[in-house]
């Protein structure tokens, strides 16, 4: 196993508050791990810094040895990271196949004509999309247009996947779909890290979960061990319950 | 000479300063874009020398006159003009831009107005036009009124916004428009309020350039820029910072026309307003943006 | 292609060739008229072109076009007139590759607030150049060119012109464009370089803006700032292409030929008070159309594409 995303020491301050304090963790290639933490831990800060959307204050973050840290989100982007956001964010007025042709057409691959109507037909298929990929995007409902989303992330063909609440808000049949969805990425090499508050989803997906609290890792190892701790039932529950 | 400038630069700051402040409070609380906002200071300009050349009326009583007319003014346009499209507008960048339309094309409407009862050609009337001896330096009369009821009309309403109730509440809607309505301020009425106040404040600007400057049917466009770099400068809504930066342009102006070309004040007001969005797109004293 | 397209071409093309005859069947009144409607139509989708899907509302045409008209009237005795056309491009070029990177990576309202003065900066700097370097303000513009080469030149440009509209609409860069008026977050993390596509599309518009002022320059005969830095053209050309739907290829021309023979009809019966009923219609245009212009105008667009 090779690792694939190191991010070490990475900080960020709004004003006088810390947010994320020097966050230390890396993947190895092909690695499911879920980043847990009680709300305003700074899980989304962290993932919004790997993907460029916020810039860190101090620390960095490196993917296959290159550094991310300083380049635009477009450039990470384009060095291979995809991400979905906690708040489903589609592009409301094209259509859901243009909605992930947009990330083929200007990701890594460049395809564009034919070749991208296909591949996005094939990504849309992938999340159960394929028969409305003629339909404006905003008229999908929320469910489906977070499938829209990680269609749009899986078109840009990444090294690593940040879902960001991905499977926040799903039923339990959808629930089930969504999980042996993110599982088959796992299998197929694609890195994933997954902010995420459904425990049987962590428990069924990541081998590994890295724990924030209060924008510290408070906990990194294997999903029983971390969820066993200490600690992190004492962050997550408060103190009577440790 | 230095002194000269230095003096002259300062009127033209005041100036400066107290159309920003009209401007900020339009922008930074009624969440307008005004770009005519320029052409109600000129109105009041024409309006102050109809006073003075018609009836033989003194300017500061024209500033009596035009003060409270700049409020009803911008009291009627937000409410009859921007209030419907605050109402339906679905977000910031919808206002923004129905509000930059509509005032576009009331600089129209303002400027035609202007132009069937004025005439297109520049305007000045004479009045205080004495010298007046400071720090060994000669300057005009008018000049020093100027500057003193800059001082005077920025200073209340800097007063006014930190030191009562009713400025704290617009300064509230400044900062968060939602925030102020969960802690019970009524953002509707602060906004109609602010953006009247900030017509009121466009009069008293109007008056006081038309004392010591002359004007065009045409000049609002460039007032509205100097108006809009300030307010950049000082940061969005910051009626200090407004009042800092309008002195600095007023000085950066005056010494540009005074030891480079007259002709060349609009293009140095253009490189800091580009220098200001380059360096520090939030302004001089704003906070940093996230 | 299939029939329709095919259909759709010939048409085209056969307007085309009509209008290249209007000069024959059209007296002089009606060539002037057709210069103004190619000159704005051109104008309009150009403007369109960058402001309709970025909506970054630019009130800088007249900055341009003045550029492009001044810049003719200060060549057109030194150089042959194709290296005219040339310089002009490329002087309206730099100043939005200028304008463009400072302004296009802030947020929009930036951006309209310095194309807002941007005219008057330019009159006020050439004015400046004129009276203090040259000694002379004001010019005189004798190129041997009938209003038929001004039309068929125009015309040229506003088919040109369409056709890149069309040609960005069915790009990548169109795609591109639609990603980023749609939600800025997603288009970079899509691999989007948004200020470059934003700089690429605002230079586009720029160049086209200024090549309408160099090409129509010639029918003044006599230039100064004052004449081809009026901002009524920046105000025109706005309206236009937002009432005809900027988002949608033959919006800015439905807008732009029958507002046109409107404001020549009001500025021929109200040469007085012009102004002020362009500005009354302006806002009531913002006004009538509920939902901002805007959503109207997206409205309509989508209403086009569903079908």
């Amino acid at each position: 196993m090779t690792t694939l995303l190191e991010i070490s020491g990475l900080t960020k301050q709004f004003g006088g508050l810390t947010a994320v304090d020097g966050v230390t963790f890396s993947m190895d290639k092909g690695e499911v791990v879920g980043l847990l933490g009680p709300n305003g831990s700074g899980k989304t800060t962290v993932l919004n810094m790997v993907s460029g959307l916020l810039p860190p204050t101090r620390g960095t973050v490196m993917l296959n040895g290159e550094t991310l840290t300083g380049l635009s989100p477009n450039r990470i982007a384009l060095k291979g990271v995809a991400r979905t956001f906690q708040l489903v964010r589609i592009l409301p007025s094209l259509s859901v196949l243009e909605n992930v042709v947009a990330a083929l057409a200007f990701g890594r691959r460049r395809l564009w004509g034919t070749v991208a109507r296909d591949e996005a037909l094939a990504r849309l298929e992938q999340v159960g999309l394929a028969d409305r990929a003629d339909e404006t995007a905003e008229r999908l409902t929320y469910i489906d247009q977070k499938r829209m989303e990680l269609a749009r992330a899986l078109a840009a063909d990444p090294a690593v996947l940040l879902l960001d609440e991905w499977l926040a808000g799903l039923n339990p049949t959808e629930l089930r779909i969504g999980i042996d969805l993110v599982a088959s990425l796992g299998e197929r090499g694609v890195t994933v890290l997954l902010v995420e508050h459904v425990m049987d989803a962590v428990r069924a997906l990541c081998g590994r979960c890295v724990v924030m609290n209060a924008g510290k890792t408070i906990a990194d190892g294997r999903t029983a061990d971390v969820l066993a701790d200490a600690e992190v039932v004492r962050a997550y529950l408060g103190a009577e319950h440790a | 000479m230095i002194v000269t400038a230095i003096l002259a630069g300062l009127v033209l700051g005041g100036t400066y300063a107290l159309i920003a402040m009209g401007l900020t409070l339009q922008y930074g609380i009624a969440r307008i874009m005004n770009l005519a906002y320029g052409d109600m200071i000129i109105t009041a300009a024409f309006l102050a020398f109809a006073l003075y050349s018609g009836a033989g009326i003194n300017p500061l009583i024209g500033l009596a006159i035009a003060a409270p007319a700049g409020f009803i003014l911008g009291y009627a346009v937000y409410a009859l003009m921007m209030h419907p499209l605050v109402a339906r507008a679905k977000d910031r960048v919808s206002l923004e831009t129905d509000s930059i339309l509509a005032t576009f094309g009331l600089l129209f409407v303002i400027q035609g107005v202007l132009f069937v009862i004025f005439g297109g050609n520049y305007t000045s009337y004479s009045y205080l036009n004495v010298p007046v001896t400071i720090l060994g330096t000669n300057i005009a009369a008018n000049r020093l009124l100027a500057f003193v009821l800059a001082v005077v009309i920025g200073g209340l309403l800097y007063l006014a916004l930190t030191r009562t109730r009713w400025g704290t509440a617009l300064r509230a809607v400044a900062v968060s428009p939602s925030s102020a309505a969960l802690v019970g301020i009524d953002v509707d009425r602060q906004a109609r309020f602010a953006f009247a106040l900030g017509g009121a404040l466009a009069a008293c600007g109007g008056v006081v350039i038309s004392m010591y400057q002359t004007f065009t049917a045409a000049s609002g466009v460039v007032f509205t820029m100097k108006a809009l770099i300030v307010v950049i400068m000082g940061g969005v809504g910051n009626v200090l910072g407004a009042l800092s930066a309008g002195l600095i342009l007023g000085l950066v102006e005056t010494f540009v026309a005074t030891y480079l070309d007259p002709g060349l004040t609009l293009a140095a007001t253009y490189l800091i307003f580009l220098v200001i969005l380059l360096w520090r797109p939030s302004g001089l004293f704003g906070r940093s943006a996230r | 292609m299939n029939a329709k397209a095919i259909a759709a071409w010939g048409i085209a093309a056969a307007v085309l060739v009509a209008l290249a005859f209007a000069p024959s069947y059209l007296g002089p009144y009606g060539i002037g008229l057709m210069i103004g409607i190619a000159g704005y139509v051109t104008l309009a989708t150009a403007w369109a072109l960058f402001s309709g899907p970025t909506r970054y509302v630019s009130l800088a045409t007249v900055a341009f076009f003045g550029i492009g008209a001044y810049t003719v009237a200060v060549l057109s005795e030194s150089l042959p007139y194709p290296l005219v056309l040339l310089a002009a491009a490329a002087i309206g070029l730099v100043v939005a590759l200028v304008v463009g990177l400072s302004t296009l990576r802030l947020a929009g309202v930036y951006f309209v607030i310095f194309t807002f003065g941007l005219a008057e900066l330019i009159r006020q700097l050439v004015t400046w150049y004129e009276v203090n370097v040259t000694g002379t303000l004001g010019r005189y513009i004798f190129l041997d060119l009938g209003p038929e080469d001004i039309y068929w030149q125009l015309l040229a440009l506003a088919a040109v012109t369409l056709l890149l509209a069309w040609w960005i609409g069915r790009s990548r860069i169109g795609l591109a464009l639609k990603v980023i008026g749609d939600d800025e977050v997603v288009a970079a993390h899509c691999g989007i370089d948004i200020a470059r596509v934003k700089l690429a599309l605002f230079a586009l518009s720029a160049v086209i803006i200024t090549l309408v002022g160099a090409i129509q320059a010639p029918r003044w005969t006599y230039v100064e700032p004052a004449i081809v830095f009026n901002p009524t053209i920046s105000f025109l050309t706005l309206i236009m292409a937002l009432l005809g739907g900027a988002n949608r290829l033959w919006g800015p021309l439905l807008g732009a030929v029958p507002l046109f023979l409107l404001f020549e009809w009001l500025s021929a019966n109200f040469p007085n008070h012009y102004s002020i009923i362009l500005g009354l219609l302006f806002i009531a245009i913002v006004f009538v159309l509920p939902k901002g212009v805007l959503a109207f105008t997206e409205k309509l667009w989508k209403r086009g594409r569903a079908r």
